[in-house]
């Protein structure tokens, strides 16, 4: 369903009635507002996830309760949406000491790096907004856009604590970068492409297929990746910008209301965006494992988001288990431990794909 | 080419900061992530507790010992009670006793639980804290059922205790003694041995134990260091000579002796060794004895001064009653152990990593409460 898709569908009905432009517009702009609505809802159930697994966790219960009034709703299902309305009905509070022109941009910033993202994330075979033959290479470049919305964010702040998240930030996400482009640069060497619907085509023919289980390594490629991932999202054990118990809230300590929910709502939407990567990149994206049978466009949607769901799952129980690292071990597994396995990998995937695969 | 020098840049952590346990405000001079010096500044607690019980009956004193280690005010009331029968030469029977160390033994289980979790907030675990939390709750349930009141008991009186144990109060303890005991282990598998905490307290802060000593630190700090200093053992009182139990000592298992890992590990074996001795007394405890039998009527101690120690969950402390024969004190003065404990932060912290400050200043386990009084 991308935009071509709509455009030449939109053209056959409307081209009597609207000029070829607004077409244009039209087939771009309902793409959008789609990917705004999934990332909305998505976050709102992603958030309720991170609530009752971290309750299970933890050995509570969570949100409760029974039904509407003052209660969360059955099970707390209203928890998220209460939250979300909390944010939005708070006070919006810009200090006077800060740059004001940054401090508004930051939020609007970093929420664009991660909805952008979402263009090339195939869904099936069809649904993808864009189905860009870089697809994979877009996704990287544009997730670092958060680096400049986070320090941006940690700057304009004029607070201590800001600026220490926004610093440990920009040196985190741009160190982690690295080696996970290092364990995609595999993955495109396997399936010879960068387009994220042909790196999926490679993988058909059920769990065998997979890139995971391609070679003895890959793996390894995998869980350096899904480090990497960790990192780049700010999440535990790598969620330095913002230690809760060390910086206040780092690079948000300032912001309230809306401008909270944006940052809020970014880390969640790049959440999703490692994890469908690594669902594309290594788990057969929206193939079935079972080859051809449960294998439909329908089934297809199903699958890459059990995939994408188990790996947030794995993230939120990560989240809630491990300590946090420190800033120089942080470096320290960047740069010394994941980048030579990183190189290693390319090499010993690369001498096995000529010797025997 | 000339030499940059750049500026240090001051940061105040706290009175308001999720680290500092209470309202405490460091001042630290950071080049960049290094921090150079700490200045602890206090006071932002203090509520006269020494000008206080210059204005009240002895017995008065009581409810204020209590507010000061808000967390161990079992053991604060202990103390007192400790000094004030020495002062008066007071002779409780046997089963209050037996009573008073079980109630101080099971707030000190109280008492690092939630020491050692909120350490690991520190550290970045959110999960153990809760968990600790949630053991720590059961404990409360305890002295809830004894004396009413879950934070600040006022239940150790002078010559006796406010309450007797309730009916079901030993069954109980025993209940919550069998579930804990295998929960410590589960503690130990998820932060002890966690690959991640050991790298983050392991050879962090380490205080050897001539520092320790030069500065006051006592309790399980000192512990840590290597020293086998327990006023339970050394300075016997009550009847803590009756029982058998260890001194646990930090031995350095991951890294240093006396760095963080080991501060955190030596109250893990203590809650263990508490285990033993409430274990021990509440099996050897009279059944029968009027826990009001030797209250005094009147207080009015003879003109005498006294200094008595006892073993907090954070060390030494010490009350200093100084009597004029009215039934006010004339000077009264506590030993607090976590203010001697925080004197040593900018000796064992500075130049070490800001996340490693927040972490030495969690594995000391200091309670604000007591450090201003």
């Amino acid at each position: 369903m991308t935009v071509d898709f709509l455009y030449n569908l939109f053209s056959e009905f409307l081209s009597n009635t609207i000029g070829s432009d607004s077409i244009l517009l039209i087939s771009m702009l309902l793409p959008l507002v789609a990917t705004f609505g999934f990332i909305t809802i998505y976050a709102l159930v992603v958030i309720y996830a991170e609530l009752k697994v971290s309750s299970f966790i933890q050995d509570k219960v969570g949100p409760m309760g029974q039904g509407f009034g003052l209660h969360a709703g059955k099970f707390g299902l209203l928890q998220p949406i209460a939250d979300a309305l909390k944010l939005l009905s708070k006070e919006d509070i810009i200090p006077r000491s800060a740059d004001k022109l940054l401090f508004v941009l930051a939020p609007f910033m970093i929420f664009v790096g991660a909805f952008i993202s979402f263009v090339a994330l195939p869904f099936n075979e069809s649904v993808i907004v864009s189905d860009l033959n870089i697809g994979l290479f877009y996704i990287l470049g544009v997730g670092s856009l958060a680096v400049i919305a986070i320090i941006l964010a940690g700057w304009s702040s004029n607070n201590k604590w800001s600026l220490y998240g926004g610093m440990r930030s920009a040196a985190q996400i741009i160190s982690y970068e690295i080696p996970a482009g290092l364990s995609l640069i595999v993955v495109i060497m396997l399936a010879g492409s960068l387009n994220m619907q042909e790196i999926i085509l490679y993988q058909q023919g059920g769990i065998g297929n997979w890139i995971i289980f391609d070679n003895p390594f890959m793996p390894i490629v995998f869980v350096v990746y899904f480090i990497s991932a960790l990192a780049e999202t700010n999440r535990t054990p790598f969620d330095l910008p913002e230690s809760e118990s060390e910086l206040v809230a780092g690079f948000v300590t300032e912001y309230s209301g809306m401008r909270y929910a944006f940052f809020f709502l970014s880390e969640y939407a790049n959440m999703f965006v490692v994890c469908v990567v690594a669902a594309t990149g290594f788990l057969g994206g929206w193939q079935s494992p079972f080859a051809d049978s449960l294998d439909s466009p329908l089934m297809g949607f199903f699958w890459m988001l059990s995939k994408t769901a188990s790996l947030i799952f794995v993230m939120i129980w990560i989240r809630w288990t491990v300590p946090r690292l420190r800033v120089d071990q942080l470096m320290h597994i960047c740069w010394k431990v994941l980048l030579p396995v990183g190189l290693f990998n390319i090499f010993a995937v690369a001498i096995w794909t000529v010797l025997i695969g | 080419m000339g030499v940059v020098h750049g500026e240090e840049m001051v940061l105040n952590i706290g009175p308001q900061h999720p680290a500092t346990h209470g309202v405490l405000r460091l001042q630290v001079k950071t080049d960049g992530e290094i921090v150079s010096q700490i200045t602890p500044y206090l006071g932002y607690l203090h509520r006269c507790f020494e000008k206080h019980c210059e204005n009240v009956t002895y017995e008065q004193v009581l409810p204020y010992t209590d507010r000061c280690d808000y967390l161990a005010s079992m053991t604060m009331n202990f103390g007192y009670v400790v000094a004030m029968e020495e002062l008066l030469e007071i002779k409780v029977n046997s089963r209050v006793e037996h009573i008073r160390v079980v109630m101080a033994e099971l707030q000190r289980i109280a008492s690092h639980l939630l020491g050692l979790g909120a350490f690991g907030l520190d550290i970045g675990a959110f999960t153990p804290f809760l968990h600790m939390l949630r053991d720590r709750e059961r404990i409360l349930d305890l002295f809830e059922m004894t004396c009413g009141a879950r934070l600040l008991y006022n239940y150790m009186w002078i010559g006796g205790l406010s309450h007797d144990l309730p009916i079901g109060f030993v069954e109980s303890t025993y209940k919550f003694l069998d579930y804990f005991e295998p929960k410590i282990d589960e503690f130990v598998d998820l932060l002890v041995h966690n690959k991640i905490f050991v790298e983050r307290t392991a050879d962090i802060g380490v205080m050897p134990q001539d520092v320790a000593i030069s500065y006051g630190v006592t309790g399980p700090n000192l512990r840590a260091s290597g020293l086998k200093w327990d006023l339970r053992r050394n300075d016997s009182y009550s009847i803590y000579n009756k029982f058998d139990f260890e001194i646990p000592v930090g031995e350095g298992g991951k890294g240093t002796v006396g760095d963080c890992w080991d501060r955190f590990y030596v109250r893990v074996l203590e809650m263990k060794e508490s285990i033993k001795i409430v274990r021990q007394a509440l099996a050897s405890m009279p059944k029968e004895g009027d826990v009001h039998q030797s209250l005094p009527k009147k207080i009015k101690p003879p003109i005498k001064s006294i200094y008595r120690r006892t073993e907090s969950p954070r060390g030494d402390l010490g009350y200093y009653i100084e009597s004029d024969g009215s039934n006010i004190p004339y000077r009264l003065k506590m030993r607090s152990p976590a203010f001697t404990a925080l004197s040593v932060i900018d000796e064992i912290a500075a130049g070490w990593l800001l996340s490693d400050v927040l972490a030495i200043l969690g594995s000391l386990d200091i309670v604000l409460g007591e450090i201003d009084r």
